[in-house]
């Protein structure tokens, strides 16, 4: 990937700032999706709440179903490869779609490596949980980068914990003197060229969105209070007692998330949310989020 | 009347009200109708058209947008800005604002493996060449009466004007040139000194 190709595709994800990206399984959710105003939606054969309940190893969708998505809506198409599975992200770029989302949710490929996302001309989002993970994965090539969260619980929690993360490792690496920056970057593993960028912008040159667990319009405008540039909602909107009605008061929290009175009335009658998921009552080894290092 | 607002629902808002900043014009984020007070023009950022549109009918502004502009609001958009502004969407039976006549035809190079850049020379914007962004851009196929063509390539304009319009499928924000910014101040009645884009830090 050229350095041209790079800067386009982080461009793209710039593009969607301010929006939100909802998982889909069928065409007929995407429509519901784009029609409320998704920016983006992410094809894909199960949302994790449903993964996360059946069990089982969780691959890229159906070829046909993604192309049947993309022939849907006008809106960008993105779907997810597993983690360190090259194979899968030529596919779906072959598919000619948007983004491909290097995702935990689906099961890992590769216990050590993620993609080399430089080889592709396509662009790449992936989920980090702190300053050193969203480093590591724009080294590799990502131009777009998520908290993990905990996906497919309806619970925020984490996402929450990942944003505070990475605001923190920010603020350190931007207020620390100059010779403490290489050891930081020795300890938390970041590239050290990386490292000095981001304290010269003060930000990530990337955008970064929240994902995992966001549920409620109210979850949605706390993460950009939080400084999310936009949200992906998973299982929260087609896992919901009235999908359209939520995923448009999602679109709309995400553009008033500092408007108290308007999220009051975007938060009216949405009928039933999500059923949500206590982290502490998940079992280690099916915590999504310690997938990828 | 020096004030340039940028609409605020979604996209690619903080990049034009940089380069507005850079400009020293003061930039006005515009998320409702209170926020329109004392704009001499408006940016549409790019972003996605359809998601712009129907937050803007939600929330009225799109009867906030006619009034203002009847007293002589002056518009930009870029990429799906422009798609808000125009008068026919090739392939859709409604338009949105509709306040620009021009055809255009949504996503037309093919998908973001289709997104490219070049350098264009466009003698009415500035005397230099200027980079552009196509991000899964549209294409201008058609313009009518009153409009005319800033930049035409191959079988389509891709920038365009009429006496209160700008329309560019390209990203000007998302370039550290600030031609086509400088000159929508311009055609707003600011006062902009010739600033040649290189000569403030591009952040």
């Amino acid at each position: 990937m050229s350095n041209d190709r790079f800067t386009l595709n982080a461009q793209l994800a710039q593009m969607l700032k301010g929006g939100v990206i909802m998982d889909v399984t069928t065409s007929e959710q995407a429509k519901i999706a784009e029609q409320a105003g998704a920016v983006a939606v992410m094809a894909l054969e199960r949302v994790p709440a449903d993964i996360r309940q059946e069990g089982g190893v969780s691959r890229m969708s159906d070829p046909a179903m993604i192309k049947e998505i993309k022939a849907s809506v006008s809106i960008p198409v993105m779907a997810k490869a597993r983690i360190g599975h090259f194979v899968e992200a030529q596919l779906l770029q072959a598919l000619k779609i948007d983004y491909i989302d290097e995702s935990e949710v689906l099961t890992p490929a590769d216990e050590e490596y993620h993609i080399d996302k430089s080889r592709f001309e396509i662009p790449f989002v992936c989920g980090a949980r702190n300053l050193g993970e969203a480093c590591r994965r724009m080294a590799e090539g990502a131009a777009m980068l998520r908290t993990k969260g905990e996906a497919g619980t309806g619970n925020v929690v984490e996402a929450v914990r990942h944003m505070r993360a990475m605001n923190h490792g920010i603020r350190q690496l931007k207020t620390m003197p100059l010779e403490e920056v290489s050891s930081y970057c020795r300890d938390e593993n970041i590239p050290y060229e990386l490292a000095l960028k981001i304290r010269e912008l003060g930000h990530l040159p990337v955008v970064n969105f929240a994902a995992g667990g966001i549920a409620t319009p109210a979850d949605a405008a706390l993460m950009m209070q939080l400084g999310c540039d936009g949200v992906f909602v998973g299982s929260g909107i087609f896992k919901s007692g009235n999908p359209a009605k939520r995923a448009s008061a999602i679109v709309q929290a995400t553009t008033h998330y500092n408007d108290p009175e308007k999220l009051v009335e975007i938060s009216m009658d949405l009928g039933e949310p999500m059923v949500g998921i206590d982290i502490p009552t998940i079992p280690k080894e099916q915590i999504l989020a310690e997938r990828g290092w | 009347m020096t004030r340039i607002g940028v609409l605020d629902l979604q996209g690619g808002v903080a990049e034009h009200v940089e380069h507005l900043r850079r400009l020293g014009v003061c930039a006005v984020r515009i998320k409702k109708e209170a926020d329109f007070e004392g704009i001499a023009g408006l940016i549409i950022p790019g972003g996605e058209s359809s998601c712009i549109s129907r937050l803007l009918r939600l929330y009225g502004l799109e009867r906030v947008i006619y009034t203002h502009y009847a007293a002589g609001l002056k518009l930009w958009g870029s990429c799906a800005g422009a798609i808000l502004l125009a008068k026919n969407i090739i392939g859709e039976e409604t338009s949105h604002l509709a306040l620009i006549d021009i055809d255009i035809q949504r996503n037309a190079f093919g998908s973001q493996l289709d997104s490219f850049t070049i350098e264009e020379k466009i003698p009415d914007i500035d005397e230099n060449p200027i980079p552009l962004t196509f991000i899964r851009a549209p294409k201008i196929t058609r313009l009518g009466d009153g409009v005319r063509a800033l930049l035409t390539m191959g079988d389509y304009v891709a920038a365009a004007e009429d006496m209160q319009t700008l329309v560019t499928v390209f990203h000007p924000e998302l370039t550290p040139n600030l031609a086509f910014h400088r000159y929508f101040c311009q055609k707003c009645g600011l006062d902009i000194e010739n600033k040649t884009g290189q000569d403030m830090a591009f952040e």
